[in-house]
Parts: structure tokens; C-alpha cells; sequence
């Protein structure tokens, strides 16, 4: 546990990547199968659920610190990190222990869960009384369920790349799906040759970075496919072996809240992996993001909720086909047979995705300012020789997405942030004018440096009019321009609409409150028709 | 005046000049000019300029002079040594801050309150340890007032810092070691290794590091940044800065670097982040926690006020137990997590 706790240190200690690399090659040279196994599982996002409720945590290093109740959570919202403020007062350990990883995580945090209070709590102190700081810190966000480092998979796999000499690539495609973390799956891992046999497993997705530049600096456009970039839940559909798997970007598998997807996959051919957007799509055309929400999330699906909001598979590329990985075919190519497979399959759920033509990169603005009306983000460029590549890749993709809409709104509240934020006044919730009333319509955390960050905590601190336990009201003073990708009528808000992705632009410090946007002006940007 | 009435009319009040002492007619740390101020140390928030006469403790005298210029009238104290003004007897006594840093002993009629200016209870080589003076009210600060804030010996601190260097000079890279100009900074300065490498210094760090040594305190060599020759290579050196340094202009000469910051902020790791610093030295000269229960049971007092810091959770702890206590608002920052100005 100490060296899982120190390779946590080491990687939360700096933002360059090749020292995370760095110390994640020392960690697994050095680690047991058992313990890299896990290693791998929590550094690649994976985390089991919460052992211990946060309350008893919290009750149990309180006293365990002789402390009150209430004093623990006035630390914690200083601190802003459950895991972190235990750590920070607990007793010095009454011995230094150093059990593997694999121990602490197989024999004592998978039975916390289902363990009686007593024996639970047994448990729990004798784990802190054995660790320093950083052991019991990282233990704590095991326990809690919090588990995060800053490293990307892509880290994860080129370090054990580095280890193993096996290519990034192929341990990435190893580590998707589901998979239990011993030390034999730690094993074939890393092992060089290859006996892949799950059938369930999916490709990682290729990725694209946001534009930052003129279109124009990409070249001739002719070497370029353009398609509509589509808001919804980026997915693989994998038919092999006669059975059809549906994977999220999340890595999640949805095949049964998607029987749609399900049915669609009984017409494939077997050895067929689409890479595709879930949207939900009713007589031809896309349903606002909001209607696919009430999808995300059921297990189960009623069947009046599948009349209302049914889904179809936008289909943008074909990763395998006929059992072989065709990543590395150009694009151009893989369009070809996405599109002869449509015509065969020739079902409503499976819809390709329209290519944008067009003969100047002026002309492509030109369609793609159309996006709000198509309901969709704005474009996707893709190079027509481009591999389907791993993670997001720079170069051969790009998002091209049209401009937010924008509103002027006023601070209303404020809440502390948390990890690098805590103690920071960072989280706002922002009204426009109704009836001479600030209603709320936005809660946003980014866009601000982190000097205006400052200046604007210095406010909520000096013009607080109540507190709310952790929310704070202030004095409706700042106005800010919020940017937002889509907006929608909403019975759920009391201002009767819902944004969507909504983040500060800029602070208005030449504006005053009464010159923020009114609720009227705000619902002027709903889609004709209610949307 | 009976007992009662003396408990009823607190020895210090606050004001909105400062915290001002009605029987004396004198104001300790005051945040505007006024007639006479009590000064128990030089760092900004606590010894500001403008008025008309200043008592500090003897070893603090020149630092202080420094800080507010060469008018100043300052008459200085040696610890212990007592004056009378207006009929309360004033002693000063070692807080343990900074060098020269005092807590103010103020007696009238028998009964004692003591201001403890910024204090802490460690070790620091650089100034004589915090000195438990018994007392009837005491007036604490609690900058760092919530039971995560746990100090570590300064010794493993010290040792923390000088791996860091270690390694750092094995790598072919300068350290760049951020801590405030007045008494943070020569406390790193006593903590270092001076084997391992050599030690520069930012000209803010310099001036008061020369005062230091003015002042009998024993530091490693060290040179002042602006003397190496341009083009200088930096690789296995230590330069001392205030934390304004960082990310500034001045601290791109040093080619390839390892950056980090001490102060007691460096506990919680939201703060380590946001400095933005490659390493968080928990490193403070104020009082921890633990440290703000003993110095409280320590002094005797049956009535506490707590000022800067976190007033409200501390002023409730000792009510739960079973003391008097009471907040008390005041201007001084602590230790503020802010880059002070470069001066």
C-alpha cells in the first residue's frame, strides 16, 4: 500500500506527464502481479463502490481525533475533500504498516460493503492506525468511492507499454470492457503474445480536439470529409459471435437499456464493430438531449418511455468488419463499406451519417451555420486518409463547433469548490430579471482565470447577505456572459428552462445588474416550436 | 476597581484604529496612526507606518526601523523588562514568531492580560522559543484554528527540504524555494544543508537575512541572486524567495528548476495545487491546532479572545470546553495565502 501511496504522490505532484509515465514504469517494475492488477484498475478510472458511508467516516475519525461533530465538518468544508480531511486528523499511526494493495483491497475494502457496523468499524480503525498521511488519504478515497489521479488511460497504457514492450495500442484495446483485476488478467495484460478472445470487448475511440485554428490552415479541402457533429452518447455496437454488445464512451456496457441497438444488431453480420452516436430519434428527426436524458441511467425501460423517446444509431464509422480490425484502412475506405452495410442492413435505427459536401471551406461555414437549426453541434472534419487512431488524436480530426449562445446574467450564489478549488468561492449559480426578480437559470465552474477567480471569491466573501450550509447569497452585483450549447423548456426549473453546458465567456465588469438579460429575452433563444 | 468591574472592562478593545488598551491610552499593532503603538513584530499587517512613537522588543528594533523607515521613533524593550504607562505595567515576552517577535504581558491592578501577536510553539533557530506567560485573559490568534492544521517536527520538515535539493541538484536542477522575506525565509536559511550545495538569495530575502545576521542570528553563506555573473548556470543551486517570486520574470533565469513553497497552507492539498509549485513544504510560524490548546491552558487564563483566523470554530471549541472565549475582530491577516508585494 505504501508504494500505491507513494506512486498517488508522486503523480498528484506534477502536471508533466513524462514524470507520471515515469513513476508509474517504477511502480509496476516493482509491484506484484496482485498489486499492479489493481494498480491498473484504480488508475485507469475503475473504482468499486463505496464501502462505508461517508457519515459513519466521518462520526468514526471524529472521535477517533477527539473532536466534535461539527468541528470535523467545519474542517472538511476548508479542506473540501472527505477523503483528505480524515487523513489530516487522525492520530499519528500507532505502527507503520505495509500491507500489499491487493490485500487491503481484496480481503478488507470488498467486505466493508456487506459488513456489520461493529466489525466494519474494527476494521476501519485498524486500518487507519496502520497507515501515515498518504496512506490513509488514499485509502480513504478507496473506501469512499472517490478514487481519482491525474493520469489518462492513455498515460496508464504508455507506461505499461514501457514496461512490457507490448504497443500502447494493443494494451489499450486489452484494457476496455469489463475485466477482473488478478494477478492473471494483470498477466495477459502485459504478456507479448496476443490470445484476445472476448468477444464482448470494444476498440477505444478515436477522439477529435476542438479546432484551434482557421479551417483554411488544414489544406485542400478535398483531402477532408465533413459530417454534422451530433449531441448525444458516442457508442460502439459489436456484433460477434451472434451476440451484440453496446459499449458508452464511458466504457459503460448499455446493450439491455438500448433494445433498439439490440435488434439492430441481430441484422449484422458477425465480426462487425460500428463506431456510432446513440441520439434519440423520432420520425426523422433528433429529440432535444434532455429526452435521451430520461433514457440514460434506466436499466429497465417502460414501454410508454420507448414510444416516446426511441433511439437509432447515427452511424459514423466501421472499426471492424468481417471479424478484422480495419483501424488502420483510411477513412475513405471505411466509409465505403459503412455505407454498403447501411443499404444491406437497411433498418431505421441504423442511420448514416450525412457527409457535408462541399467545394471551398467557405461554402462548409457557410452549411455550418445551419447547425442550430439541424440541432446539431456543428461539424466534425475528419481526414479521408486518417486511421481510426487511439484517445484524441491531433491532426487528421477536428471538432468545428459553432459559436454558444450567450446571455448576460448576474451572480446570485456560491459555493466552495473542491480539490484544487477548495476553500475557493468557484462554484455560481446565475439569475436573469423576471418581474423584477433575479431567477436562477445557470450554475457554472468554469471560464474564469484563476485571478478572477480570486477577485470574485474576495467578493462573495465581503458581500454575503445568507448562508445556506454550504451556499452562499450575494449581493447581485456581477454580471457575467454565459455561454451555452442548447436550451430547452423544462418543468423541472423554476425559470422554466434548461441549458445545457453552460460556462462563463467573460466577466461584464462594464455592465451593472440591471443590465443582465431578462428571463423574456432569455426564452427568445428557444428553438422555434418549443424545441 | 474590584475584580468584577476590571473583568467587565477589558484591558484591550478594538477600535477602529487597532486593538487600544483604554486604561494606558496605547494601541498594540495598530492599523492607523495613532499617538503610541506596541509593535510585536515587523511583518506588514501587524507594524504599519505613521505613528508618532513605537515600542518593540530589543532584538526585533532594527528590523523594524528597516520596515518603517529611518523617522520613525521606536523605543525598544528587552524581554522581560517592564515600563508603566498611565498605571498598567507593559512587558514584553518571546512569541517564537519571528526574530524580535513578542507577545505583550499588559498588568493593571493585579489582574494580566496577554496579546500574543503571531506566535508558535516550535522549534525555530532563529529566535528564542515561545515563552508561557501566565495570565488572567489572553488574546489569541488563530490563523491556522482547525484540527487539520498538525505541524510536523520542523526537523523532518528540514529534512524533506533538503532531499528535495539533493535530488533536484542529481537532476541538473535549480531549486527554487518560496517562503516570505521576513522570518520565513532565514528560518529555511537555518534549516539547509549548506553542503549540498550553494545559496542564493532574492534581494527581498537578502535585506532582511542581512538584518538577521546583524542580529547575532547564525545562518549558512549565502549570496545575494543579483551577483552571479549573467549567463550563470543555476544546476544544484538553492535560491530563496518570497512567493511574489514565482512564475515571475525573475525566476525564468534559472534555466531548468524544481519549484516549492513552505507555509503552513501546504497541509491541504487544494492549496499545494493551487500554488502551483512542485512541492508543498508544511512550514509555519504560526500556531498549529494542538499548539493554540496548550499556549491557551499554558497562560492560565480563564477568559480567551480569539482574533484572525477561524474565530468561530475556535471560540466554540473552548466554550464546549468549559472556557471563557470570546472573538474579537482585528485587521491582521496572518498568514495570508496571498504572494506578498515584492519590496
Amino acid at each position: 500500500m505504501k508504494a500505491f501511496a507513494d506512486l498517488y504522490a508522486a503523480i498528484d505532484a506534477t502536471t508533466k506527464t513524462t514524470a507520471k509515465v515515469e513513476a508509474m514504469v517504477h511502480y509496476f517494475e516493482t509491484a506484484s502481479a496482485a498489486d499492479a492488477a489493481w494498480a491498473v484498475y484504480f488508475l485507469s478510472g475503475r473504482k468499486p463502490r463505496q464501502a462505508v458511508p461517508t457519515r459513519k467516516l466521518q462520526e468514526w475519525a471524529a472521535e477517533i481525533a477527539g473532536i466534535p461533530n461539527w468541528l470535523f465538518e467545519e474542517s472538511r468544508s476548508v479542506v473540501g475533500d472527505l477523503a483528505e480531511s480524515i487523513a489530516l486528523v487522525l492520530p499519528a499511526p500507532k505502527y507503520q504498516g505495509d500491507r500489499p494493495l491487493a490485500e487491503w483491497v481484496g480481503e478488507v475494502l470488498l467486505t466493508l460493503r456487506e459488513a456489520d457496523e461493529q466489525p466494519q468499524k474494527a476494521e476501519v480503525l485498524a486500518a487507519w492506525a496502520s497507515m501515515d498521511y498518504q496512506q490513509a488519504f488514499v485509502w480513504n478515497k478507496l473506501i469512499t468511492g472517490a478514487f481519482r489521479v491525474g493520469v489518462s488511460q492513455l498515460l496508464v497504457t504508455r507506461a505499461l507499454s514501457r514496461v512490457s514492450g507490448v504497443p500502447a495500442e494493443v494494451i489499450a484495446h486489452r484494457l476496455m470492457g469489463e475485466w477482473q483485476p488478478t494477478p492473471a488478467f494483470f498477466a495477459a495484460l502485459i504478456a507479448r503474445d496476443a490470445g484476445d478472445a472476448d468477444i464482448s470487448k470494444p476498440y477505444p475511440f478515436c477522439l477529435a480536439h476542438a479546432l484551434d485554428c482557421s479551417p483554411a490552415d488544414l489544406g485542400d479541402i478535398g483531402e477532408w470529409q465533413a459530417e454534422w457533429k451530433w449531441d448525444g452518447i458516442r457508442s460502439q455496437l459489436i456484433r460477434r459471435a451472434g451476440q451484440t454488445f453496446v459499449w458508452s464512451r464511458g466504457e459503460e456496457l448499455v446493450t439491455e437499456r438500448y433494445p433498439e441497438l439490440k435488434a439492430l444488431g441481430e441484422l449484422l453480420p458477425d465480426g462487425t464493430v460500428i463506431d456510432g452516436e446513440i441520439l434519440p430519434w423520432k420520425a426523422g428527426r433528433v429529440l432535444p438531449f434532455g429526452e435521451l436524458q430520461r433514457r440514460i441511467g434506466r436499466k429497465t425501460i417502460g414501454k410508454k418511455l420507448l414510444e416516446e423517446v426511441p433511439v437509432a444509431l447515427m452511424g459514423y464509422d466501421l472499426i471492424e468488419w468481417q471479424g478484422r480490425d480495419v483501424r488502420q484502412e483510411p477513412m475513405t475506405w471505411r466509409r465505403e463499406q459503412l455505407e454498403q452495410l447501411a443499404s444491406v442492413t437497411h433498418s431505421p435505427t441504423l442511420i448514416l451519417s450525412a457527409l457535408v459536401v462541399a467545394s471551398s471551406w467557405n461554402e462548409l461555414a457557410a452549411h455550418r451555420e445551419g447547425s442550430r437549426d439541424r440541432n446539431v453541434e456543428g461539424l466534425m472534419l475528419k481526414r479521408k486518409a486518417s486511421h481510426y487512431r487511439v484517445g484524441r488524436v491531433t491532426g487528421d480530426w477536428w471538432k468545428w463547433k459553432i459559436g454558444p449562445l450567450t446571455i448576460d446574467a448576474v451572480l446570485i450564489y456560491a459555493q466552495g469548490g473542491s480539490g484544487k478549488r477548495a476553500g475557493l468561492f468557484t462554484d455560481y449559480t446565475f439569475g436573469v430579471w423576471d418581474a423584477g426578480k433575479l431567477v436562477p437559470v445557470a450554475k457554472a465552474y468554469s471560464g474564469l482565470t484563476d485571478a478572477e477567480i480570486k477577485l470574485v471569491d474576495t467578493f462573495v466573501r465581503k458581500n454575503t447577505l445568507e448562508t445556506f450550509g454550504p451556499v452562499r447569497t450575494v449581493k447581485p452585483e456581477l454580471v457575467f456572459e454565459l455561454g451555452f450549447e442548447g436550451i430547452q423548456p423544462s418543468t423541472r426549473h423554476k425559470s422554466g428552462i434548461a441549458v445545457r453546458f453552460p460556462r462563463m465567456l467573460r466577466w461584464r465588469t462594464d455592465k451593472k445588474a440591471e443590465e443582465a438579460d431578462s428571463l423574456a429575452a432569455v426564452k427568445k433563444l428557444l428553438p422555434e416550436g418549443g424545441g | 476597581m474590584c475584580l468584577e468591574c476590571v473583568v467587565q472592562n477589558p484591558l484591550v478593545i478594538p477600535t477602529e484604529s487597532g486593538l487600544y488598551c483604554p486604561v494606558g491610552d496605547f494601541y498594540i499593532d495598530p492599523w492607523r496612526p495613532v499617538e503610541r503603538a506596541i509593535i510585536t513584530h515587523a511583518h506588514g499587517d501587524h507594524a504599519r507606518a505613521g505613528s508618532k512613537r513605537y515600542v518593540c522588543a530589543a532584538p526585533g528594533r532594527q528590523v523594524l526601523q528597516t520596515r518603517l523607515g529611518p523617522d520613525a521613533a521606536i523605543d525598544a524593550l528587552a524581554y522581560g523588562e517592564a515600563i508603566e504607562h498611565n498605571g498598567v505595567r507593559v512587558s514584553l515576552h518571546p512569541a517564537g514568531h519571528i526574530f524580535g517577535s513578542a507577545q505583550v504581558r499588559l498588568e493593571h491592578r493585579g489582574y494580566v492580560w496577554v496579546v500574543t501577536g503571531d506566535y508558535k510553539l516550535d522549534a525555530d533557530p532563529t529566535c528564542p522559543r515561545f515563552e508561557p506567560v501566565r495570565c488572567n485573559a489572553i488574546l489569541t490568534e488563530s490563523t491556522f484554528g482547525l484540527p487539520v492544521y498538525r505541524w510536523a517536527e520542523p526537523t523532518a520538515t528540514y529534512a524533506g527540504i533538503n532531499d528535495w535539493w539533493r535530488s533536484n541538484r542529481e537532476a541538473g536542477k535549480a531549486s527554487l524555494l518560496f517562503g516570505y522575506a521576513l522570518g520565513k525565509a532565514q528560518r529555511l536559511l537555518a534549516g539547509l544543508d549548506a553542503a549540498i550545495g550553494p545559496i542564493y538569495l532574492h534581494g527581498a530575502v537578502e535585506r532582511m537575512t542581512r538584518e538577521y545576521r546583524a542580529g547575532g542570528v547564525d545562518l549558512p553563506p549565502t549570496q545575494p541572486v543579483s551577483a552571479a555573473p549573467p549567463k550563470h548556470d543555476w544546476a544544484g543551486a538553492m535560491i530563496v524567495a518570497p512567493p511574489s517570486a514565482h512564475q515571475s520574470p525573475w525566476s525564468r533565469k534559472f534555466g531548468d528548476k524544481s519549484t516549492a513553497m513552505a507555509s503552513g497552507w501546504m497541509r491541504v492539498r487544494g492549496a499545494r495545487r493551487r500554488r502551483a509549485v512542485d512541492r508543498g513544504f508544511v512550514l509555519s510560524d504560526h500556531v498549529d491546532w494542538p499548539g493554540l490548546h496548550t499556549a491557551v491552558k499554558e497562560s492560565g487564563a480563564e477568559q480567551v479572545w480569539v482574533t484572525h483566523g477561524f474565530i468561530e470554530p475556535v471560540v466554540r471549541r473552548f466554550r464546549e470546553l468549559g472556557l471563557d472565549a470570546h472573538g474579537m475582530k482585528t485587521a491582521f491577516e496572518g498568514e495570508a495565502d496571498e504572494p506578498e508585494v515584492v519590496e
